[in-house]
């Protein structure tokens, strides 16, 4: 048993380190420092730059551009581009829809669409919830019709992230309405340029517009962009849920986000001292500094146990719990050390030169109520574990 | 004791409840607080015509001689509403101020502010003040005929609309002098008075207020000269005590509509709120809404009675920072992502009682100063 990282990974980390000190564009770290929504030319922009470097899907096997590396390394990275302010990746390519086609796609499917996901040429949604289907996924209704060498998609996906950037979007479809609930669940891939697909925005109630609704009205959908076979996209869906096991924490962004909080407490003055001196806030600030320690050795310690060969299992829903608990934490120790700062609406695109880390205080922490929300909520998580720990 | 309303007060309550119920649906206040101006100066004239703005204002000087009770109950009804009028920085914050002003001051304020045609903001946070009162770095230096006042003031509330400011200013000491400080009325159109105006992030209207050698005649001293400070912070107490009320009622929509969601809302075949965990969530937002609304009585009262106001005000503050985020997170966590809409009142509502937290200091602020004032 040992805990620090072995003389390899050490050196990793260091080039990595150095790769992301040289290649992060000044005024894309700026943006993250100041809690400013990227543009998705920044996100596409930084993304390209990982691909020259050959780490745009660290997660992929190597046939199909991945890099090869353990999982400590791939954590090391995520840790590293976190800590650096690099934008986080847009999952939705890159990991949620790609994992799924190099492992059940065929190879036509394969040929046509990773290595546009790898370069970043195509952006990536997703469509799963819909109005009346949000924590219970699997009660999805839209509808896809066979008719001939086509399916005839009719329905509604609701909070698609990020659809109005979107090339593509992934969508789990009701197939056999005869069918219980999950069977009869089919994988679809559906050109958002297909007439009938049209994208509602929904304004979150910062301001922001980053979440849809996205509208399909008879769209005609070849049936070779159906993933693996009809009925069976729910099998699928679940293995890209659990996917994403260790990163779901959002360590990198956590400990970079937690840090500057610390760095900027120390800087309001609260009398002859500073804000976080005061015995109230700094005892808050421990608190959670203690709580982000023992998420991440929870972290390392299920990676271990992954890279052992182990298969996580309710660890998973622990990681997503804490990690959106301490998100939002800290949102609220800076939007508490912003004060009357926080009160002035700054918008999507407003002040971000010249602006303090106040300026969207408030904005990131109604932003972030979303955490615990999206993705299954703390409550269908806990109930994830409640089934595993007590064997119901 | 006794902690029923009276039948004046009774009636003073359904008056605004219905003028909220009735004029005050949620798309219209939506418009209300998208506007340029941000609120509707046809709606402060009706509270004029109704006698609300008169309410915390003696017979003597025109008013109705209202209790701390019956601003309470025009507060709670308009926090139900999530009225954006600026009803609390004019009538009450502003208001509390001038009540202790001299005879000459009150003629020349009180009936324009009555009368909702003319409109007063405290002026009183500074940069790097945090959430001291007395810290005062603004100067007002002392001329033949009066001061010459010169330096920032950020955050003030309703100070895009105010004819007149009530500004903090220093006519003596250092910047964190409790003595020293002195309260001023300026003419918001006075040379050298520039406003940076914003929406808030709650949806109402803020200010940071430039002077640069605003002249200002001594006979708009509030109070004595250097004793401003006693007076800004029992003004501050009372308002706290009134935002309390606020609070009350947009806790009582956020319990309620969550409670009306979770029965409606349908997963897994079975409503939400069939769901434990979820039903002790509720409940815990029950039990803050009702802790709150105890508070605030027991704060409003001390006005009343002329008792221990600071520390009821700083003991209701920490209760509503503490209630205010289990009952604004909780109300967003159960309705799920549409909770997070801007098109749901839930998530309008949330966000005011956020930055109730806080206006005047958040709950750690008021508990430090709450151990301070048992000490």
């Amino acid at each position: 048993m040992h805990l620090e990282y072995d003389e390899k990974e050490r050196a990793f980390r260091d080039e990595v380190r150095a790769f992301v000190a040289a290649n992060l564009p000044p005024e894309i770290r700026e943006k993250t420092d100041r809690g400013h929504p990227l543009s998705k030319n920044d996100h596409v922009r930084w993304q390209k730059i990982l691909h020259k470097q050959g780490w745009a899907a660290p997660n992929w096997p190597v046939e199909h551009g991945g890099t090869g590396w353990t999982t400590t390394q791939m954590h090391i990275f995520s840790d590293e581009m976190g800590a650096a302010g690099a934008p986080p990746v847009i999952a939705f390519g890159v990991s949620m829809v790609a994992p799924v086609i190099y492992t059940f796609g065929n190879d036509a499917q394969k040929k046509r669409f990773l290595p546009d996901i790898l370069a970043s040429n195509v952006w990536w949604c997703q469509g799963y919830s819909e109005p009346g289907s949000g924590s219970d996924l699997a009660s999805l209704s839209t509808r896809a019709v066979r008719d001939g060498d086509h399916y005839v998609v009719n329905g509604i996906k609701a909070w698609t992230t990020l659809a109005q950037h979107a090339d593509w979007i992934f969508c789990l479809v009701r197939t056999d309405p005869n069918a219980k609930k999950q069977q009869g669940i089919s994988f679809l891939l559906i050109d958002m340029k297909t007439p009938g697909v049209t994208v509602h925005p929904v304004i979150t109630m910062e301001g922001d517009h980053e979440v849809n609704e996205t509208h399909f009205e008879d769209v005609r959908v070849p049936v070779e962009n159906l993933i693996g076979v009809e009925n069976q996209g729910w099998t699928y869906a679940k293995y890209l849920l659990t996917h994403e096991r260790t990163t779901v924490a959002n360590m990198g962004s956590i400990k970079r986000t937690f840090a500057r909080l610390k760095r900027e407490a120390a800087k309001v003055p609260v009398g002859d001292t500073t804000l976080l001196k005061t015995p109230t806030y700094a005892r808050k600030v421990a608190d959670l500094e203690i709580q982000i320690t023992a998420l991440e050795y929870t972290v390392l310690r299920i990676l271990s146990q992954v890279a052992r060969g182990g298969a996580p299992g309710a660890e998973s829903s622990l990681l997503k719990i804490r990690g959106t608990e301490i998100q939002q934490a800290v949102t609220e120790l800076v939007l508490e050390a912003a004060g009357y700062h926080a009160m002035p609406f700054v918008g999507e695109g407003g002040a971000a030169v010249g602006a303090t880390f106040t300026a969207r205080a408030a904005a990131n922490y109604f932003n972030y109520r979303k955490v615990t929300i999206y993705g299954g909520s703390s409550e269908i998580q806990k109930g994830i574990i409640t089934k595993a720990i007590l064997g119901l | 004791m006794d902690f029923s309303l009276s039948e004046e007060q009774t009636l003073l309550r359904d008056s605004v409840r219905k003028f909220v119920e009735k004029g005050y649906d949620f798309e219209a206040r939506r418009k209300l607080a998208q506007s340029e101006l941000g609120f509707s100066r046809e709606h402060m004239s009706s509270f004029a015509d109704l006698g609300w703005t008169s309410i915390p204002f003696s017979e003597a000087d025109g008013g109705l001689g209202g209790t701390a009770v019956d601003t309470m109950v025009v507060m709670e009804e308009l926090g139900r509403g999530l009225v954006t009028e600026p009803y609390f920085p004019s009538v009450v914050f502003a208001g509390g101020l001038l009540r202790r002003a001299s005879s000459a001051l009150k003629a020349q304020h009180l009936p324009g502010l009555m009368a909702a045609d003319r409109l007063a903001a405290v002026a009183y946070a500074e940069l790097g003040a945090r959430f001291d009162l007395f810290h005062v770095e603004m100067r007002a230096q002392k001329t033949v005929s009066g001061y010459l006042i010169d330096g920032t003031k950020i955050g003030v509330l309703g100070g895009p609309s105010a004819n007149v400011l009530l500004v903090t200013a220093r006519t003596s000491g250092n910047t964190r002098d409790r003595q020293g400080i002195t309260l001023f009325a300026v003419d918001a159109a006075s040379a050298g008075v520039t406003r940076k105006n914003y929406p808030t992030v709650d949806g109402l209207r803020g200010a940071d207020v430039t002077f640069q050698n605003v002249e200002v005649d001594a006979s708009c001293v509030i109070g004595e000269v250097g004793e401003g400070l006693a007076l800004l912070e029992a003004a501050v107490d009372e308002a706290i005590i009134a935002l309390g009320a606020e609070a009350v009622g947009i806790m009582e929509v956020l319990y309620k509509s969550t409670l009306a969601y979770v029965k409606e809302r349908r997963q897994f075949g079975v409503p939400i709120g069939s769901f434990q965990v979820l039903q002790h969530r509720i409940v815990d937002m029950f039990m803050e809404y009702e802790q709150m609304k105890s508070m605030v009585l027991m704060a409003t009262m001390a006005i009343d009675s002329g008792q221990d106001v600071a520390k009821a005000a700083a003991a209701l503050k920490v209760q509503l920072g503490k209630a205010g985020r289990t009952i604004g997170q909780s109300a967003i966590q159960v309705h799920g992502g549409m909770g997070m809409t801007d098109e749901l009142p839930v998530s309008h509502y949330f966000k005011r009682l956020t930055t109730l937290d806080m206006t005047f200091g958040n709950a750690d602020h008021h508990l430090s100063r709450y151990m301070t004032l048992s000490a």
